[in-house]
């Protein structure tokens, strides 16, 4: 079981805490009407899923309620970086680095 | 005394404590401290189970929990828990076990048949035989199968017993207290860090238990044990568990064990739960699970008295038994050496030792010598003779050429053997560590460190008493530093003696046996033979994850910890590849078999499922109502009176509403409240309709979609002020919706002032339908104005109602003139039995789930979950009016201009009647154009409610057709195993069709 930590309560919680939303900085594109079709799925749909360094959208659901993001290795499941929504995204080449030295 | 294979002397059993418990009925003696294994040993019985696929009498062979023969059935409290290990089921008096896999009894099993007709059951042989005709499969083959195969039988009954669970921090996890694990636990202790060491069986030490030809600190081992764990036992930050297995290592240091609490007991305290699951969070681990010895795989490797040569030791050393009068010892590396050291001086035959190695160290070799013992250097057992226990082993000469020349015969009642050792690498594997191969050690070993933890002693291959005593000095002390940043001054014991010495084989052993005719096994539990490992190999299995799953080798409760590397060595010389090019199989969890409830815990029962009653729930008890389950929700189905079954209480119900009226709990119904400045731009964005322009105290139907532009949630939405609404969802929609709304909120829209809450239980909601719903409440309600010019249709107020404060919504789910009242849910209880007594007097009636279906289903109102199934618009649904099309955005307007959404043949939602009238549809039939269409034809649509009108005497139904909208009047066909059924598509709303009786 994943220990999560949650950057408002500033607390590490276990998993079963949390819900995992899936990969973050997928914006909603600020106009939709103004979005081509071959966009608009993209959004929905279309996600990185990559293996290693990956960003998901987590929910303290069962602590403050509230969004925020995690840099998390797929294959060993190690958390490289959690941050508030709206903070910019972490450069993941150099997280990377850090976390395998 | 009656067992004859006790020692005199010695061993940690209480010779003072003499138990009786029986096997197969059988009533025997034992001593406390002894296992079940040990006290069946010491009263000479070898013979305790039948093996999986042939039958084969098998014995115990190790003293461990990878025992893969010995399992047993225990009695208690009436019932039998199967499966167990005999070599870890603890005496205590009055025991009862019995054997299993065998009919009609242990000494005469006519499944043994098998055994004789092995060649027919080859590897992979379900695979091969078990084709065909289809219809076999569950008459024949799954039965027989069923019946022929397998282990013990389940219990019979619920279980009885209880189980616990804790959560539990610490800075250093010791897994296993042998003498890696117990130096590891001091030093670590030492430094005040928080420590928790758990070892799987009853006393801790593990091999240090065992060892009688060493000394620690000058002390015999056992004695060091008892000092050390006296030590740790007085450190408050020390938590010391035995009988408690480390069976999972999951991500984060996330260490999963069970602790069994009571089963050792012959009579447990009845409060104290049966096992405890750990669940151990720890900054650190130290794995120090020791090693196993590996059978020899030689043919008829596989009879009773044959037994692991350390097993040996541990049964005379530690529990005071011997295996047998009379000893063979067959071994390829030094360590079995000493167990026939130590049977010899207790008085043991040594008959041989079969030594594989042409020229064994001169030092055993002197010391065999002393003790009058022969040796036979160069030799190998190629067979055993003796059906339910071992007569005589067969031994072969090694021959330069490869070949082997029979060595004669030597008589013995038993047979120790050891093929060297394998470091138990489980958790290790679990942690997602990849093991790697030593060469120099002949076997696989933890490579690097994925997690923090560290593998310590025989686990990565380090033998040795001293060596081992300091590396786990050396972990404890470097794991408590990284986990506390502390470290102390550890002084570390010495040791003498405990050498480990080297040797030791892989795979399947030469022979100048017919190997056609003989078995040699590798995996004990599953009945894997050599020959069948080999088989696989010839049937194209390249990869070893092939072969484990086509052989089964390696797929029993130990998995393959016993059997796994001479599987591999089998495997790659019949492959012709080197070992480490085949690859191991992955050690998963749990470690040794775990009782589902442990798992369970105290989620069993009502506890399972939390169970959620509304405020009419004690009422409804009393007044006869049937429940059904809606998720979690208990709610009223139908009310039965006077014997009515479901259908007529349905239809009376119905009536009942259509004319006076109806009382109905709608508790259940999800409720939001949306508060802010920006209340309405949020619902505005979040739902389809328009909300700006909604006037305070009036209400609105909203539909929710998802962003690809299909229907998710739909319910009533109330403006209670400018700056609040009264938001309704669907039962089981509510948590989603929130979910939902707190993500556009929090993520996409943070700059909207919107708080939201999520208000469902707050609330208790009692809907009054009918004609005289106004009736009904008039005397209950103050500060509203009731009329209907006043308080139209879909409107809402804040009012009281007998005197507390209510929320009263003038709205409809079934066409009738409605209201629904929501007060504070502690007075949900008197609201609701006031107004059932109230409609008593206007010859009302409450009603449930089924009717409310019913009469929703007259008027074409969706259900959204059962109308719709995620792939469904609102253009789909009829539904366009719901649209705000002027809005600028909302979520799913982009989505619902998708080619695929806008194109034709999409389903679309309608209206069945059947032509017969008397004829109800089958929710989800499918729906086609021709009447008995060909094998193949793709449906049109399917029905997704279907009722018996009251209202209109006659069945109804709703369906999603391709092109629905434009078929009206048409007819399709519901084909049907009864035959096909003529159906005529209408709109969906069959009842009051101009909706006049809503604003009255």
């Amino acid at each position: 079981m994943l220990l999560v930590y949650c950057p408002y309560c500033g607390v590490s919680r276990p998993e079963t805490e949390f819900s995992c939303r899936g990969e973050a900085h997928i914006a909603r594109p600020a106009d939709p009407s103004q979005t081509s079709d071959e966009d608009w799925v993209n959004f929905l749909y279309m996600r990185s899923n990559s293996k290693g360094v990956y960003v998901e959208r987590w929910r303290h659901i069962h602590g403050c309620g509230r969004f925020f993001n995690a840099v998390r290795n797929t294959v060993s499941d190690e958390f490289l970086k959690f941050y508030k929504t709206g903070e910019p995204m972490p450069d993941l080449e150099e997280l990377a680095k850090e976390a395998g030295k | 005394m009656s067992q004859p294979f006790r020692t005199e002397k010695g061993g940690r059993i209480d010779r003072s404590q003499q138990l009786t418990f029986t096997f197969d009925g059988e009533e025997m003696q034992g001593h406390q401290g002894d296992t079940l294994a040990s006290a069946l040993l010491a009263n000479g019985v070898h013979l305790v189970g039948r093996s999986f696929k042939y039958h084969r009498p098998r014995g115990i062979l190790t003293a461990g929990s990878e025992e893969p023969n010995a399992l047993v059935g225990v009695y208690r409290n009436g019932d039998q828990t199967p499966n167990l290990r005999a070599t870890q089921v603890e005496l205590y008096q009055g025991l009862e076990a019995i054997s299993q896999n065998r009919f009609p009894s242990l000494g005469f099993d006519v499944g043994a048949v098998n055994d004789r007709l092995s060649m027919f059951f080859p590897a992979g042989f379900y695979y091969k035989t078990f084709m065909w005709p289809k219809s076999f499969w569950d008459k024949v083959y799954e039965p027989v199968i069923r019946a022929a195969a397998g282990l013990g039988k389940p219990p019979k009954n619920p279980d009885h017993d209880h189980y616990g669970n804790l959560y539990a921090h610490c800075d250093v996890l010791v897994a296993g207290s042998g003498p890696a694990g117990l130096a590891a636990a001091l030093a670590a202790a030492e430094t005040g860090a928080k420590v928790l060491l758990c070892d799987e069986q009853a006393e801790f030490g593990g091999s240090l238990l065992t060892e009688a030809n060493a000394t620690i600190d000058g002390k015999a081992p056992a004695d060091w044990v008892a000092d050390a764990v006296a030590k740790l036992q007085a450190m408050d930050n020390v938590t010391l568990l035995s009988r408690t297995t480390a069976f999972g290592y999951f991500a984060h240091n996330y260490i999963a064990l069970v602790e069994r609490v009571t089963e050792h007991l012959p009579t447990p305290d009845p409060k104290l739960p049966r096992e405890r699951l750990w669940q151990v969070r720890a900054k650190e681990v130290v794995i120090a699970a020791g090693s196993i010895e590996r059978p020899m795989v030689f043919p008829e490797n596989d009879r009773p008295g044959i037994l692991l040569a350390e097993a040996g030791r541990t049964y005379l050393n530690r529990y005071g038994v011997k295996v047998g009068h009379k000893v063979v010892v067959a071994t390829a590396c030094d360590t079995a050496w000493q167990a026939a050291f130590d049977l010899a001086d207790h008085g043991v035959e040594v008959a041989a030792i079969v030594e594989m190695r042409e020229t064994p160290p001169e030092s055993l070799m002197s010391i065999a010598k002393a003790r009058g013992i022969r040796v036979e250097a160069g030799c190998i057992v190629t067979g055993t003779l003796g059906r339910k226990r071992i007569k005589s082993a067969l031994l072969g000469r090694l021959m330069t050429s490869g070949q082997v020349a029979s060595g004669g015969q030597v008589d013995c009642d038993a047979l120790l053997m050891s093929g060297g050792w394998t470091p138990t690498v489980s958790l290790y594997s679990q942690s997602r560590g990849k093991v790697v191969w030593d060469a120099d050690k002949g076997a696989y070993v933890p490579g690097k460190s994925v997690q923090k933890e560290r593998s310590v002693g025989a686990a990565k291959g380090l033998y040795g008493l001293q060596a081992t005593l300091e590396d786990g000095y050396a972990a404890g002390e470097e794991a408590a530093k990284a986990a506390t940043g502390k470290s102390a001054t550890i002084t570390y014991a010495t040791a003498t003696g405990g050498e480990a010495g080297d040797g030791g084989t892989l795979g399947a052993l030469p022979h100048d046996r017919n190997a056609s005719r003989v078995k040699a096994f590798v995996d004990y539990q599953n009945d894997v033979t050599a020959k069948d490992v080999k088989l696989a190999v010839r049937e194209g299995m390249q990869s070893i994850e092939h072969i484990k799953r086509y052989t089964t080798t390696g797929m029993a409760t130990d998995q393959g910890r016993l059997s796994n590397m001479n599987a591999l060595q089998i495997a790659s010389g019949a492959l012709e590849r080197p070992m480490t090019d085949v690859g191991l199989t992955t050690f998963r969890l749990p470690y040794t078999p775990t009782t589902f409830g442990v798992f369970a815990g105290v989620a069993r029962g009502d506890f399972f499922d939390p169970v959620r009653k509304t405020p009419s729930h004690d009422w409804v008890v009393d007044n006869g109502g049937v429940f059904e389950d809606v998720g979690q929700w208990k709610r009223t189905w139908y009310f039965p009176k006077n014997g009515e079954d479901m259908h007529a209480a349905v239809a009376r119900e119905c009536k009942t509403v259509r004319d006076s009226v109806g009382l109905f709990d709608a508790s259940t119904l999800g409720k939001i409240e949306v508060v802010g400045p920006d209340s309405a731009e949020f619902l505005e964005r979040m739902y389809t309709n328009p909300w700006k322009k909604l006037a305070p105290g009036r209400c609105r139907y909203g539909l929710l979609l998802n962003d690809a532009g299909f229907i998710t949630d739909d319910g009533v939405i109330g403006r209670l002020a400018e700056d609040r609404f009264h938001v309704t969802t669907t039962t089981g929609g509510a948590p989603s919706v929130f979910a939902t709304m707190e993500d556009y909120l929090q993520t996409e829209w943070p700059d909207l002032d919107v708080w939201i809450t999520s208000t469902t239980e707050q609330y208790a909601v009692a809907a009054v339908q009918g004609p005289k719903a106004r009736e009904v409440i008039a005397p209950f309600i103050e500060g509203v104005d009731l009329s209907n010019d006043a308080f139209p249709h879909m409107s809402v107020r804040e009012a009281t109602f007998c005197g507390v404060p209510c929320r009263l919504f003038r709205i409809s789910f079934t066409g009738e003139l409605g209201f629904e009242i929501n007060v504070p849910r502690r007075h949900g209880k008197m609201m609701w039995e006031t107004l059932a007594k109230e409609i008593e007097k206007h010859s009302g009636t409450t009603y449930g789930t089924e009717t409310m279906h019913v009469l929703r289903a007259e008027k074409g109102y969706i259900i959204v979950g059962q109308d719709t199934d995620g792939t469904v618009t609102p253009q789909d649904a009829g539904m366009t009016w719901a649209i705000g099309k002027k809005k600028f955005d909302f979520v799913g307007k982009r989505g619902l201009e998708r080619p695929d959404l806008v194109a034709d043949n999409r389903k679309q939602f309608v209206g069945l009647l059947t032509k017969d009238p008397k004829v109800k549809l089958e929710e989800g039939a499918q729906i086609t154009t021709a009447e008995t269409p060909a094998t193949g034809t793709p449906a049109e649509g399917h029905v997704t409610s279907s009722y018996y009108s009251p209202a209109l005497d006659r069945s109804i139904a709703l369906a999603v057709v391709k092109n629905g909208h434009a078929l009206d009047g048409k007819t399709l066909y519901v084909p049907m195993p009864e035959g096909s059924i003529p159906v005529e598509v209408t709109g969906t709303v069959f009842y009051d069709k101009e909706g006049a009786r809503i604003n009255v």
